[in-house]
């Protein structure tokens, strides 16, 4: 290979090894970049599992307002009495808060580190051959997904912005009332600058899951010559159903579908 | 018949050492033939340079066949140029036309230091080599040929990976600057064979954390594979995350006791 300019690096010597650092194991594997971006692909799985139900969860809204409202309910209620209410659907948000905090991080870590791997660009523009939108967006993308995630739940999480959060409603043949979301969902897009944010916000995640469930694949490891073209296509699959579900509903209260 | 190429205008990147500020430089090429190699047509413009009392631009190569890995050039935004599956020196002068403008800038990485105008010093690469691409073999006579049973499939893709000529191209074409293929195509080669079974998991647990020394990392966009002039796959850099997983879990108890 190339000749050897003098370094910091000391000569060849043969045994690079170094002494193994004892860590604990987590912090151990997440100390290397590889095992950071196992870190960003089970917290990626995680919130597409969340996007994915709650996408489907909220196609109750085609069923109507008693529908929604009571699966809102159910959600509050879960492993009730077992549990108290609302303890679980906590458990779950803690849950997902954690994972997003670990993406984040580890988003943030390996972006410094590609940083400092690179300090001088090119000067002379580079000539991408198969990096795509997608892949080289990511971290945009993120960053509009997390500040949408914000807005989100200050408007229909803890009705910051949004004043119908809260209201109860009493549906008839039940014993007590129950949160009328459904409201709360209709008064929030019926501004027409949030429900674009939303489908903004939602595009960017599918262009994100259109790069990143494709690319777990290869962070894990699952590399079979006899699934590989399906990795693709599972990825596109996936973002366009979440895409498509969470965009009609802003779009259907625009266009005066549910109302 | 050979053809000529007329008017070809070369932006050069010239830099006095690792330190220095470099600057691109305009020359000409009047006229040139179509089977030329690129390194042929620098050659003939260090010739002209050096007759003018200039100083010849600096840059790597030495087979010019495509098996050593030394030339190193970053042509119009791609590495290595842009024919697929080939590297600089096996470029040649008809992949061009009349009247074109070549840039020519040098691999950049802060684990590859620019030495001279186009050359970079990859050593980076022999540090993640010497910290688990080899295998422990007993010394003495030649052994047999055949004496451990290979299936052939198995042959074929450790071959596939063993092609990588350490040029640096997946490094410097990555938008990270990472440098999983290269590492990858050095763990594949030896994690594949019987040969390299017994330091299979501490190699590929060294060479990781080596890599990480020096370099950024994987966002499987794929630009390595594009890039490589040995066209090796990034499945290569999937069996080494994989590999690198069952390092730090399954084998974590024996590697343990030693
Ligand atoms: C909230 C802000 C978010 C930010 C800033 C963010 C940022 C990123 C970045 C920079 C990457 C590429 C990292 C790399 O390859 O080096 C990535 C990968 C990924 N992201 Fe996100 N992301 C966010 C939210 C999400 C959400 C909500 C989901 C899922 C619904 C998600 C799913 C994924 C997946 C599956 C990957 C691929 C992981 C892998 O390659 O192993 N991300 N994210
Ligand atoms: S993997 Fe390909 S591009 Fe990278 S060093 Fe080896 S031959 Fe060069
Ligand atoms: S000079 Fe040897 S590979 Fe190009």
């Amino acid at each position: 290979m190339a000749q050897v300019v003098a370094s910091h690096r000391g000569p060849v010597t043969g045994t690079a090894n170094k002494a193994k650092k004892r860590r604990p194991f987590l912090l151990d594997l997440y100390s290397t970049a590889v095992g950071k971006k196992y870190a960003m692909g089970i917290s990626g799985i995680a919130m597409m599992g969340f996007v994915l139900f709650h996408m489907i969860g909220n196609l109750k809204m085609y069923a109507g307002a008693a529908d929604l409202d009571h699966y809102a309910h159910f959600l509050q209620t879960l492993l009730y009495p077992l549990a108290p209410k609302g303890v679980v659907l906590w458990i779950l948000r803690g849950g997902l808060v954690a994972m997003l905090f670990l993406h984040l991080h580890a988003a943030w870590s390996l972006t410094m580190l590609n940083r400092k791997a690179r300090p001088v660009k090119y000067q002379s523009a580079r000539d991408y051959q198969i990096a795509n939108f997608a892949s080289r967006t990511m971290r945009l993308s993120g960053l509009v997904i997390l500040a949408f995630l914000v807005w989100h739940l200050l408007d229909l999480t803890f009705g910051v912005v949004n004043s119908e959060v809260g209201n109860k409603v009493l549906y008839p043949g039940d014993t007590e009332e129950v949160k009328a979301v459904y409201v709360s969902v209709i008064a929030s897009f019926e501004r027409v600058p949030v429900a674009l944010f939303y489908i903004v916000a939602n595009i960017l995640l599918g262009i994100h899951l259109f790069h990143g469930a494709w690319s777990i694949f290869q962070s894990f490891g699952w590399n079979n010559p006899r699934f590989n073209k399906w990795r693709r296509a599972f990825a596109t699959g996936f973002a366009a159903v979440v895409v498509v579900g969470n965009v009609s509903f802003p779009i259907a209260v625009m266009a005066g579908v549910i109302s | 018949m050979s053809n000529t190429i007329k008017n070809i205008t070369l932006k050069i990147w010239r830099q006095d050492g690792p330190a220095a500020k470099g600057h691109f430089e305009t020359h000409k090429i009047d006229e040139i033939t179509d089977e030329a190699s690129f390194l042929e047509m620098l050659d003939i413009l260090n010739d002209r340079l050096v007759t003018d009392g200039k100083e010849a631009v600096v840059f790597d190569h030495d087979c010019r066949e495509g098996i050593c890995g030394t030339c190193s050039l970053m042509i119009d935004g791609q590495a290595h140029g842009p024919q697929r599956g080939t590297a600089t020196c096996q470029l040649h002068m008809r992949k061009f036309n009349d009247g074109d403008s070549i840039t020519i800038e040098p691999w950049r990485a802060s684990a590859f230091p620019i030495i001279k105008d186009l050359m970079v010093d990859r050593s980076a690469f022999d540090r993640i080599i010497e910290s688990g691409g080899y295998i422990t073999a007993e010394t003495g006579g030649a052994p047999d040929a055949n004496l451990i049973p290979i299936p052939k499939p198995i042959a074929d893709a450790a071959m596939d990976s063993a092609e990588c000529i350490g040029c640096g191209a997946c490094v410097a074409a990555c938008p990270n600057g990472a440098a999983n293929l290269f590492t990858a195509a050095k763990v594949a080669h030896l994690n594949r064979l019987p040969q390299g079974q017994a330091e299979r998991y501490s190699r590929v647990e060294s060479m990781v954390e080596t890599m990480d020394d020096y370099f950024g990392s994987c966002t499987n966009h794929g630009e390595c594979e594009a890039a490589c002039p040995k066209e090796i796959s990034i499945d290569v850099i999937a069996l080494m995350h994989k590999d690198y997983r069952k390092a730090k879990f399954s084998n974590r108890k024996d590697l343990a006791r030693s």
